[in-house]
């Protein structure tokens, strides 16, 4: 069938399947823009920045499973849109972003509103496409949704000429991908997968390292299945609260800078580290030397890469999360004793007992761990918890009880301050039946305030709980502990009127200074139906504890500070 | 760990961008190229790059896996026993004793390519080593200009 660009874009956004689409117009996707306003196959919400589409495609491909769909112009609104693709790809979110470009023939004359977008995104994608002739558009935005969510999923950016949405030509949206260089290993290699089995079989003190990569490939019932079966104790990185299930006996807890003391010393102690779509990131193995010392490692990724990137492995795995841990559940089912792992488990026991991850509770001023345990207390498992960046990550990640993967959703590997509010708007249309709540604070909450507008107007009635603690938190924590308090631009005593900020662009206000105030603006939040800021002041110098600090080794946590 | 010296052949898509893509990992993953050539595989839609590069052996390792991880990219080879050539352009004022360069040229698979009014060129295809000795060689002939091609290589 005959038609321009601009329909097989809409055209392909249909076929895949995507009801949501996040952008923004401007003159090189105009044609696009045209077509959009023609159909009703999909949603377009309108957001107020390039960044926030990006981001609230990423939140509803992260609550969703599914491919997340942005759409921006080309130039400035590009630009606006690399922060979203650096997010999505550190956390290997599937995107397909659509930008427009100026036309073929103007590309490289410094045109109007002209960047070269595949360049600048080359390195933050995990493919781009510069369309070059209407033929090729079908094939490529197909591969561009294939590439985004086979393999590790990641985004992908197709950038299309203004003259090729408005050219006519001949659309067949091919009904498969024939990409000769690009074929991801799901399987696992079976060898690698016994003598892994056989390393659990002889390890005295195995530990379950369970990373983001669960949750990519939906794997967290097999996951789990393999620790009950097996008996084996747990660690969830950031990006994997929620795999285990907060109830989880043998869920450890969460590891790394600000992880659990308990956790932290399983993997220094462990002698046999079971790797699960983790990638031994810094700020989990802390001073790389003195990491795991006594371990050898089972390394499961779908991306070779990772692999032998940070640390020496003795049984690689290159394969899916989901399938892999199934093929070792069945070889190890009639072998495994689980109390063959008793002592272990008792020593990691001991440990949580000796130093929980805990805090002062107070009832001068509210503590921002109590409002993060408050919101689990209240909503717990039914919720959706988006977060920003800072100390109120650490803490949601820390106190919140995650019962499920996708519930959690948070930049953990690019850590973009504004990411959470938008995120939490593409969650909400994701999964409209569900309480949707971003944990914020007062700095990062500015970097996206705008989608108030968004989401007034579109009615998606997420709630911002701002921990207020008139400062940039996280970095003041750090001037607090190594900077010798100098507090070098992260006061922020200078604010809005949250309440009437909110309300300036059709939302809900609460200001909170006690905890019944709290309980009771949620319940009005939940019950109000519209976007809301509850401004919740906090405890100025609460720290994040415990805390390893930054190229110290895992096991030496600070677990107080003299200024709490 | 030992940095070592490493020529990989990557066999990737014949497409816009693909040089930038490779070029660009090097660049923005801070690995070091000594030298890189690019042409097309006859009869294909092919195009085959040789890579000539230093690192410990965790850091060639990365390299060998994240070009494998570009989607235009075929196949990587880390080459152990390969034939190896690279070729030199020396171009000289036609003052220079030039029989006595040609045989020096000769020893190097070379010879004299082009004879102007006022400067010839001469030309040698070796292994980098001996490419390396050849320009030392002839410098004490006072060369206007050294054109090094850079590596290809071939597995055998």
């Amino acid at each position: 069938m005959k038609m321009s660009g601009a329909q097989m874009v809409c055209e392909a956004i249909i076929a895949e399947g995507v009801k949501t689409v996040f952008g923004y117009p401007g003159g090189a996707i105009m044609n696009v823009y045209d077509e959009i306003y023609k159909q009703n196959a999909f949603r377009h919400i309108l957001t107020r920045h390039e960044q926030a589409a990006v981001h609230a495609a990423d939140g509803y491909a992260r609550a969703t499973g599914e491919v997340g769909v942005a759409m921006v112009t080309s130039g400035p609104g590009f630009t606006n849109a690399v922060t979203g693709l650096a997010t999505a790809y550190m956390d290997s979110v599937p995107l397909v972003v659509i930008s427009g470009q100026v036309p073929l023939s103007l590309i490289g004359t410094d045109g109007f509103q002209e960047v070269d977008a595949v360049g600048i995104s080359r390195p933050c994608t995990k493919h781009n496409y510069l369309v070059r002739s209407i033929e090729d558009l079908p094939r490529i935005l197909k591969e561009a949704f294939y590439i985004a969510r086979s393999g590790r999923p990641g985004p992908v950016l197709v950038d299309i000429p203004k003259d090729i949405t408005g050219e006519l030509g001949e659309f067949v949206y091919p009904e498969s991908v024939d990409l000769p260089t690009y074929k991801p290993r799901y399987k696992g290699n079976d060898r690698q997968v016994k003598k892994a089995v056989e390393a659990i079989l002889n390890a005295k003190k195995p530990l379950l390292y369970v990373g983001g990569g669960t949750v990519l490939s939906n794997a967290y019932q097999e996951v789990r299945a393999l620790a009950e079966l097996t008996q084996i104790p747990a660690v969830e990185t950031l990006m994997a609260r929620g795999v285990m299930g907060a109830k989880n006996p043998l869920l450890v807890g969460m590891l790394g800078m600000h992880g659990s003391y308990a956790a932290n010393m399983a993997m220094s102690e462990t002698d046999l580290i079971i790797s699960l779509g983790a990638r031994f990131d810094d700020r989990v193995t802390g001073k790389l030397s003195e990491f795991a010392r006594y371990a050898d490692i089972i390394h499961i990724d779908i991306d070779p890469a990772n692999i032998g990137k940070l640390v020496d492995v003795d049984y690689p795995i290159v394969g899916d999360v989901k399938t892999v841990v199934e093929k070792m559940e069945s070889m190890i089912r009639e072998k495994v004793d689980p109390d063959r792992y008793q002592v272990w488990r008792e020593i990691l026991a001991r440990y949580d007992e000796l130093h929980p991850l805990m805090y002062h509770d107070s009832e001068e001023v509210i503590k921002p761990q109590w409002v993060i345990e408050r919101i689990g207390q209240l909503v717990g498992e039914e919720a959706i918890i988006t977060s920003d960046v800072g100390q109120h990550q650490m803490w949601a990640a820390q106190f919140y009880p995650f019962d499920r993967p996708r519930q959690w959703i948070n930049s953990g590997g690019l850590g973009t301050m504004g990411f959470g509010f938008p995120a939490a708007l593409g969650a909400k249309m994701g999964h409209p039946e569900k309480t949707v709540i971003n944990i914020t604070g007062d700095g990062s909450i500015l970097m996206n305030v705008q989608e108030l507008v968004t989401a007034a107007e579109n009615k998606i009635p997420v709630i911002n709980v701002i921990l207020n603690n008139h400062f940039l938190g996280m970095v003041r924590q750090w001037q607090t502990f190594f900077y010798d308090k100098r507090y070098s631009e992260t006061d922020l005593s200078y604010q809005p009127d949250w309440k009437m900020l909110a309300e300036a662009c059709g939302g809900a206000g609460y200001d909170v200074t006690t905890k019944a105030e709290f309980d009771q603006a949620l319940q009005s939040a939940i019950e109000g139906g519209k976007v809301t800021f509850i401004n919740v002041a906090v405890d100025r110098f609460e720290n994040v504890l415990p805390m390893v600090p930054a190229g110290g080794a895992l096991y030496n946590m600070l677990l107080e500070h003299k200024d709490q | 760990m030992d940095k070592v010296r490493r020529v990989i052949s990557v066999i990737v898509a014949n497409e816009a961008q693909v040089l930038a893509r490779v070029s660009g990992l090097f660049a923005g993953r801070g690995y070091n190229i000594d030298s890189l050539t690019v042409a097309p595989i006859p009869d294909t839609d092919l195009s085959h790059m040789t890579i000539v590069t230093r690192g410990n052996r965790r850091v060639i390792e990365q390299i060998v896996k994240q070009l494998h991880k570009l989607i235009p990219t075929f196949k990587v080879i880390e080459h152990e026993h390969m034939v190896e050539k690279e070729m030199v352009l020396v171009k000289f004022p036609i003052e220079k004793p030039l029989a006595d360069i040609q045989a020096l040229c000769q020893a190097y698979n070379g010879g004299i390519v082009n004879v102007g009014t006022e400067m010839f060129i001469a030309m040698a295809a070796d292994e980098s080593i001996r490419i390396e000795h050849f320009v030392e060689a002839v410098k004490r002939y006072h060369p206007i200009e050294i054109v090094r091609s850079g590596v290809v290589a071939m597995e055998r």
